[in-house]
């Protein structure tokens, strides 16, 4: 699955490993909450970068004390249609102020990049390769936006102060 | 109005771009329609069971005469030659084909009109009361606080894929003309004890399959929290709203399952957080909100013209100004009420060439703008009095004149069989057929206000639950069965209807409610008594005793 980070299609560092394999010697790592959860004092003596994939239904709150050891947190789309891990990144950007790598995987599709993008991911696992592709046009199809969100594009409230409105 | 700039145009065009670039991507199969699916909905496109269907937004129920026309334009050129004016303040076009959809938008989107966030899991179109801005004694304009929200929950990046639907509504009025108690969340604008404008807040409202009436969760928010609030309520929903079962998914299940309270102790912990944050609405944020509605030059006018004395001679005239003007906030101005249910018509349609008659006449005679309101009527918010006349000549010639607004013939209904692939029912023709058993309007009239609403199946498009009578279709071994309910409401004492008895099959349904209007006539107190008092006083057995002795 191709991997989008800062805009641009690049060679994930990371490992996925399940639960039950060992983790490789030296290489930069990508386990699940459960097995992060139960080896979480273990692996704050491991060298090389660890990242967790932490569910959307599990309360973002409880990532807290474990970010001073991450290295990448991903956020999961089960469906592109649940949008749950949307609000979770907002709060690990804004909240939690975590600013290291945030990924969105899953079923992700490029009509969902923007708001992605919005919601403070940097990094995008996209399921279909085309999609990936059109990255930057799925993220530059708007020029103006009305919220203000994690990205910090000024909203169009505030954007229009000062200027005054022009009749139809 | 409110006057859209060149920002709203730009994000129109850049909108249209987008759906035109899903369509393609759909019919060369780079999308599936599961993937597509919630893209066009999200646009307002829906496949019905003929075809596919558009439905645009009215935001706060606000249209120009120039967007009315244009409405009109896509009837005619994409559509049968009609519309259909809905209960959340949309129009729909049922017969447009998917590769004619961008062009359809474009043209819409040229007069800043569009079916954005008109359906899909994500925060649908604010509605307000048709009159706003018009009606005397409101607290505020409620459409200034219904733009803001529309500005805001357009295409938000953390709340378009919710677990389900998400419907605000406002009232700034005593008297509740949005339904704001059977919706998501509910706004009742008013000011405290020392004169500050604010917010009750209401949530966990809303019709369908489990139908319940909105809790108050806070009496007074000032009004400049409005959007950290309903971004801590929207955060709370997104993230623990129900996703397993997608009959379970609306916040009034949660508001339910964890107890209003506790709902209330997350909103507010979440708010805490984010109050203070790029949310708070500056003073100077607002007024320029304010400042982009622009209101009629009223002049100086008598309440009593010459010509609208003379006029009250004919008793036609007389009639319809009693059924459809209402007082209006300036003196020698009016509300006027259009209804779309001439007897025997399917509710809330209009044709093209109505929508054209309306656009001239609010061009002529109020100040070129239309309202549309819940009850699937227009409305024309500010006409001088002394129009009133003419503007009824004119309406009457185009069968526009019906003077049964409030009346039982002025009956609310979703389009059932005919059109919704969801149907257990029809609903139109039993809307016509009730309709004609009390086409006698002086009759209507001494039966007086009485709410009649009819929903094909349990999704309640039609609001029955609400209805002063309501009428539910139900499928029983593949026949047509209905569902009566007496004693609904949807304004400030709003209250779901209690079931009548058994469900009748397709045939009884009209002589059922001639029977229940035909009791109700001989039970309440004085003539005075609205049909939903009398229920309210009465309950529904005298009712269920005379009705299903009856049949
Ligand atoms: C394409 C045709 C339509 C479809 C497929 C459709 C589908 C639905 C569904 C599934 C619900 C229940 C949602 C839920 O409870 O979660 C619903 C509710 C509703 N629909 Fe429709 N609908 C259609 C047309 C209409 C029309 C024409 C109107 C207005 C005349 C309308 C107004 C409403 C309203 C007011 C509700 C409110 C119930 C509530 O959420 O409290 N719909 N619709
Ligand atoms: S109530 Fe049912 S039949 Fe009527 S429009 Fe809604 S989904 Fe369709």
């Amino acid at each position: 699955m191709p991997l989008i980070e800062k805009g641009r299609i690049t060679e994930d560092r990371f490992h996925r490993v399940s639960d039950d394999d060992a983790l490789p010697e030296g290489a930069p790592v990508l386990v699940g909450v459960d097995r992060f959860l139960k080896e979480a004092e273990a692996l704050k003596s491991r060298q090389a970068p660890v990242g967790v994939i932490w569910p959307n239904d599990r309360p973002i709150a409880e990532i807290e004390p474990y970010l001073g050891q991450l290295s990448l947190i991903a956020l999961v789309f089960p469906s592109f249609r649940d949008g749950r891990a949307y609000s979770q990144a907002r709060l690990l950007r804004e909240r939690l102020g975590w600013s290291g790598p945030l990924r969105a995987v899953g079923n992700v599709l490029r009509d969902q990049f923007l708001l992605m993008q919005r919601s403070g991911f940097d990094q995008i696992e996209a399921i279909k390769e085309d999609d990936a592709k059109a990255f930057d046009e799925a993220v530059h199809r708007y020029s103006t936006f009305y919220q203000p969100a994690t990205d910090e594009r000024p909203s169009l409230l505030r954007q229009r102060l000062g200027r005054t409105a022009r009749p139809e | 109005m409110y006057v859209y700039d060149e920002f709203d145009r730009t994000f129109l065009a850049e909108r249209v771009a987008e759906f035109r670039d899903q369509v393609t991507r759909r019919l060369d199969g780079a999308l599936n329609e599961d993937e597509f699916k919630p893209l066009r909905l999200m646009n307002g496109v829906y496949l019905q069971l003929h075809a596919y269907m558009l439905r645009v937004a009215i935001p706060y129920g606000t249209l120009s005469a120039h967007q009315l026309r244009r409405m009109a334009h896509v009837a005619r050129v994409y559509d049968r030659g009609y519309g259909h004016f809905t209960t959340r303040q949309n129009i729909q076009f049922n017969w447009i084909k998917l590769d004619n959809l961008p062009d359809a938008m474009a043209e819409l989107a040229e007069v800043g009109v569009h079916g954005i966030q008109t359906s899909g899991n994500c925060i649908r179109n604010v509605t307000t009361d048709q009159w706003a801005g018009a009606v005397p004694g409101e607290f505020d304009d409620p459409r200034i606080w219904a733009e803001i929200l529309r500005q805001y929950s357009t295409l938000h990046p953390e709340f378009t894929y919710l677990p389900r639907k998400f419907k605000i509504a406002i009232t700034a009025a005593g008297h509740d003309r949005a339904a704001i108690k059977v919706h998501d969340v509910g706004l009742r604008l008013h000011r405290n004890d020392v004169g500050e404008l604010g917010f009750e807040v209401l949530v966990g409202g809303g019709l369908g399959r489990t139908p319940f009436v909105g809790k108050s969760i806070r009496p007074f928010l000032p009004a400049r929290e409005l959007l950290s609030y309903i971004e801590a309520i929207m955060r709370v929903y997104n993230q623990y709203g129900r996703r397993d079962n997608i009959y379970k998914a609306r916040i009034k299940i949660l508001v339910h399952e964890i107890g209003a309270e506790a709902f209330a102790e997350a909103v507010e912990a979440e708010w805490e957080a984010i109050r203070d944050g790029a949310l708070h609405l500056s003073d100077e944020m607002i007024a320029d909100i304010r400042s982009r509605f622009v209101y009629p030059a009223y002049e100086a006018l008598e309440d009593e013209p010459a010509e609208f004395v003379a006029a009250m001679g004919d008793p036609r005239f007389a009639t319809w100004f009693a059924n459809s003007v209402h007082a209006h906030k300036v003196p020698g101005y009016s509300i006027v009420t259009i209804s779309l249910k001439p007897v025997g018509a399917p509710p809330g349609d209009a044709t093209a060439d109505q929508m054209d008659t309306i656009a001239d006449l609010a061009d002529a005679y109020a100040f070129g703008e239309i309202r549309v309101g819940h009850e699937q009527n227009l409305c024309l918010p500010s006409v001088a009095r002394r129009d009133l006349p003419e503007l009824w000549r004119r309406l009457d010639a185009a069968g526009l004149a019906t003077p049964n607004v409030n009346l039982v013939n002025d009956i609310i209904a979703c389009p059932g069989l005919d059109y919704c692939a969801l149907a257990n029912a029809r609903a139109i023709p039993v809307a016509q057929e009730i309709a004609k058993r009390f086409a006698d309007l002086d009759k209507a009239r001494g039966i007086g206000r009485l709410h009649i609403n009819i929903s094909g199946c349990i999704n309640a498009c039609g609001h029955h639950h609400v209805g002063h009578i309501g009428i539910l279709g139900v499928e029983k071994n593949g026949q047509e069965f209905y569902q009566i309910t007496l004693g609904g409401r949807a304004d400030e004492q709003a209250q779901l209807g209690t079931l009548l008895g058994p469900a009748v099959s397709y045939d009884q349904v009209p002589g059922l409610v001639e029977d229940v209007v035909a009791t109700y006539m001989e039970l309440r107190a004085t003539p005075q008594e609205l049909f939903v008092d009398t229920v309210a006083r009465l309950g529904v057995e005298p009712f269920k005793e005379r009705v299903y002795a009856a049949h």
